[in-house]
């Protein structure tokens, strides 16, 4: 029963670990499922999570702290979007860019306001979300092993981490039962037959750099209002490069997109876990080795055990109208 | 066309439909006037289904429930109306091009369209399919439809159509009533002068084996058995032509020949010696003197971006007069490409030149070029005139000819006929990765040739 009860808190911890991910990586899946890519998630989670901080810190209020995070990385998405989409640039260089300009302004700004070495303070709790305890949690928790897993793991998340697992499905539902969604499909993998078609490409493209910009800002703001209660230089630490990871893992597709971030997230609760344990035989458990794992399997899986990625055919190339 | 199709828009004129003077300003208002396009290269989305192909853009609502039904049937109805059928489900991209060629002209249909304009459409088809499409725009022509069909092949042009224009360098220079013109009369309003379309071509004089194949068997990407135990030999001063509808082995044994795909079994003989494995990859068989013109000239045969003198040197570019050591000598490589381009009448002779920026037949030129001023023995030739204007199309013949004359021993690949029968001394006829005859041009007649194409063999007919 310990292990079970162990494993709960694992899996629960996953889950939230995993949140970011989920939101970073169906902000990848729009963008690049348009033919934009997006290396600059990484940037981008970090522009969202110090706008939710700072306007939180303000305003105290963790709605316009949401709001301000989703319109800083929406603001992002656009210069990604004018550069790539309009100024047909090199969106690597771009993304790119965004990366390393996010990570020293956040910081820089940061800095000047709060002198705090680019820390914001600490958030009071009513300008965070709170978990939210789903109904009969309580009283159904005594019944075996399905009541703790109701209770622990799916009850007791905040309302962005409900949201990132419910973007899924909808996510899911816009790419392919909707016109916007079709029309998204068939601009990433051939924006000439959407344009003979009489669509605007620039327009759909644009769309779905907004889409990205509010998925991925979604993901930052987690980070100060559900996590850490305040923003901190380099916070990101990598989960936009590991969204993207996760996105070629799962070849572009919103199921196997959770899927994956799920499996990340729960590698990295495990190594939170297993920090300081002893085992028999190796003794305590390298902790470094398992908080690697999540990118040596990415390396490994897709040097060809889970079948070829093909990305969507005219990603990362500019659209120019010519016969 | 392009300007028809709101690509672009033109700088004066106008256009009148049903002498209604319209602006077409993009593809939408294009399509709202009535104008369907299908492009050479097919506007279509290969991940797709057909459904969605066609439903793109006009989907009919926010939600796409709504409007595949309708589309669904409406795709039913053309099917049956005009003999299009196809599975709305597939994928696109699994599809037979003349199939995904169809699917082009589904979608200018459910849109309602009443003038169809085909750019080139017989460029990517086999035979058998193109009679196909014709029969459809035949139906589609008795239902009161427009068509415009643009083409360079005189034989479509006079089996097809009731009026034709000629266009050379932007201008209309002429047009004419089918019935009233001739292919000679057509060919020179093309080109400006006259053409010999029968190429003045002495008797053959094989000589010595060059080239044999023993048994070859070679796969695809997919492992599929694209050719399938073919034998054959090739003589000096000889042009073997490899007929057949494309798709049925001829780009993988050409691949196969040239190094650039090793084949599963079987053995190839270069003057009587084995090739070794060793030896079967593109620059040793270079070495030993075979030359290839590779099928795809786009994709293969040169690098577009790359200036004409560096396109005319590849491959060869690590021989001494291009330059010592690790350095290049610029100098050498660009009188190199100009010796080439006059001796091939590229035009513009300009070696520093993008390379994307020649016409196809100039283009083609300097492939041709840069594989026989190297003089090998053995030149395997894959569609030398694919996508290539008349007049360069003559000049490539004849030298291709030379070729022989000179001692040579060609191996011709070619998905149209015209060229085999112009060009060959002896004719194989590859159907399905195996040999279904071998003909002498003399001897046989395109009726002939196709059922082998079909894959009647000799031992079944």
């Amino acid at each position: 029963m310990d292990l079970f009860n162990a494993f709960i808190v694992v899996f629960a911890s996953g889950i939230r670990l995993g949140t970011p991910l989920i939101l970073a990586c169906l902000a990848g899946l729009w963008s690049e499922r348009s033919g934009v890519v997006d290396i600059g998630l990484e940037g981008k989670i970090l522009v969202g999570a110090f706008g939710s901080a700072a306007v939180a810190t303000f305003t105290g209020s963790v709605w316009l702290g949401l709001l301000g995070g989703v319109a800083a990385t929406i603001a992002v998405s656009l210069i990604h979007g004018y550069a790539s989409i309009d100024q047909r640039a090199n969106q690597i260089v771009s993304g790119t860019a965004i990366n390393m300009v996010a990570d020293g302004m956040t910081a820089l700004i940061g800095n000047a306001i709060w002198s705090q070495g680019g820390r914001t303070p600490e958030l009071p709790a009513y300008a965070q979300f709170q978990t939210i305890e789903l109904p009969f949690a309580r009283a159904f928790g005594s019944v075996p092993i399905v009541g703790p897993i109701y209770e622990r793991l799916i009850s007791g998340h905040d309302l962005i981490t409900y949201a990132a697992f419910l973007l899924v499905p909808l996510t899911y539902w816009a790419l392919y039962s909707t016109r916007f969604g079709l029309r998204l499909r068939a601009v990433g993998e051939n924006p000439a037959a959407v344009d003979t078609a009489g669509i605007s490409v620039r327009a759909l493209r644009y769309g779905a750099v907004m889409i990205c910009g509010v998925l991925v800002g979604l993901a930052g703001v987690y980070l100060v209002l559900s996590q850490e209660a305040y923003f901190q230089p380099h916070m990101s630490a990598g989960r936009g490069f590991i969204a993207l990871a996760a996105l070629v893992f799962a070849k572009w597709r919103p199921w196997p997109a959770l899927a994956t971030c799920l499996l990340f997230g729960f590698l990295d609760a495990v190594a939170i876990r297993m920090q300081g344990v002893e085992l028999p035989v190796i003794g305590p458990v390298p902790v470094q080795a398992i908080e690697a794992l999540p990118y040596i399997l990415t390396v490994v899986l897709l040097a060809g055990f889970i079948g070829k990625a093909i990305p969507p055919k005219a990603s990362g190339i500019p659209y120019v109208k010519e016969r | 066309m392009s300007i028809l199709y709101g690509f672009y828009e033109a700088d004066s004129g106008e256009i009148r439909i049903n002498g209604e003077p319209v602006r077409i300003r993009s593809s939408r208002e294009a399509i709202s006037h009535g104008i369907g396009m299908v492009h050479q290269h097919f506007m279509l989305v290969p991940p797709l289904s057909v459904l969605e192909n066609v439903m793109l853009g006009a989907e009919g609502g926010p939600l796409l429930a709504e409007g595949a039904g309708l589309i669904r049937k409406r795709l039913a109805e053309l099917g049956r109306e005009y003999g299009l059928e196809v599975n709305p489900n597939a994928i696109v991209g699994e599809l037979s091009v003349g199939l995904q060629q169809r699917v082009e002209i589904l979608k200018a249909l459910v849109r309602g369209a009443d003038i169809l304009v085909l750019d080139e459409p017989t460029a990517v088809l086999t035979p058998a399919e193109a009679d196909q499409l014709f029969e459809m725009l035949r139906v589609l022509k008795g239902e009161r439809k427009t068509i415009i069909f643009i083409t360079h092949k005189l034989r479509e042009i006079m089996s097809l159509t009731d009026r034709v224009s000629v266009m050379r360098r932007g201008e209309m220079v002429a047009t004419f009533d089918t019935d009233k013109t001739s292919p000679p009369e057509l060919a020179d309003a093309m080109v400006g002068r006259k053409v010999i379309l029968k190429i003045d071509k002495g008797p053959a004089h094989p000589g010595r084996i060059a080239l044999e194949a023993r048994n070859l068997v070679v796969r695809d990407d997919r492992g599929v058995v694209r050719v399938d135990g073919v034998s054959f030999i090739l003589r000096e001063g000889e042009i073997l032509g490899v007929a057949g509808v494309a798709g049925n082995g001829q780009s993988e044994l050409l691949e196969a020949l040239a190094g650039m795909r090793p084949p599963s079994a079987g053995e190839i003989l270069v003057d009587g010696e084995l090739l070794t494995h060793v030896q079967s990859n593109p620059r040793a068989e270079r070495l030993i003197g075979i030359g290839h013109v590779p099928e795809d000239r786009h994709r293969v045969g040169l690098i577009m971006p790359f200036e004409a003198c560096e396109s005319a040197m590849l491959g060869f570019h690590q021989e001494r007069v291009y330059g010592r050591g690790m350095l290049f000598d610029r100098r050498a490589i660009i009188a190199d490409a100009q010796s080439k381009m006059k001796a091939f009448d590229v035009r513009p002779p300009s070696p520093l030149l993008k390379t994307a920026n020649f016409s196809g037949g100039n283009q083609q030129k300097i492939v041709l070029a840069r594989e026989i001023e190297r003089n090998p023995k053995i030149l395997l030739v894959g569609q030398p005139t694919r996508g290539v204007d008349i007049g360069a199309i003559e000049f490539i013949h004849k030298r291709i000819v030379a070729q022989r004359d000179a001692g040579k021993a060609l191996l011709l690949v070619s998905v149209e006929l015209d060229e085999i029968f112009a060009l060959s001394d002896r004719i194989i006829v590859l159907c399905a990765g195996r040999i279904t005859g071998e003909r002498r041009p003399e001897d046989t007649n395109a009726q002939d040739l196709g059922l082998l194409m079909a894959g009647v063999s000799e031992r079944a007919a």
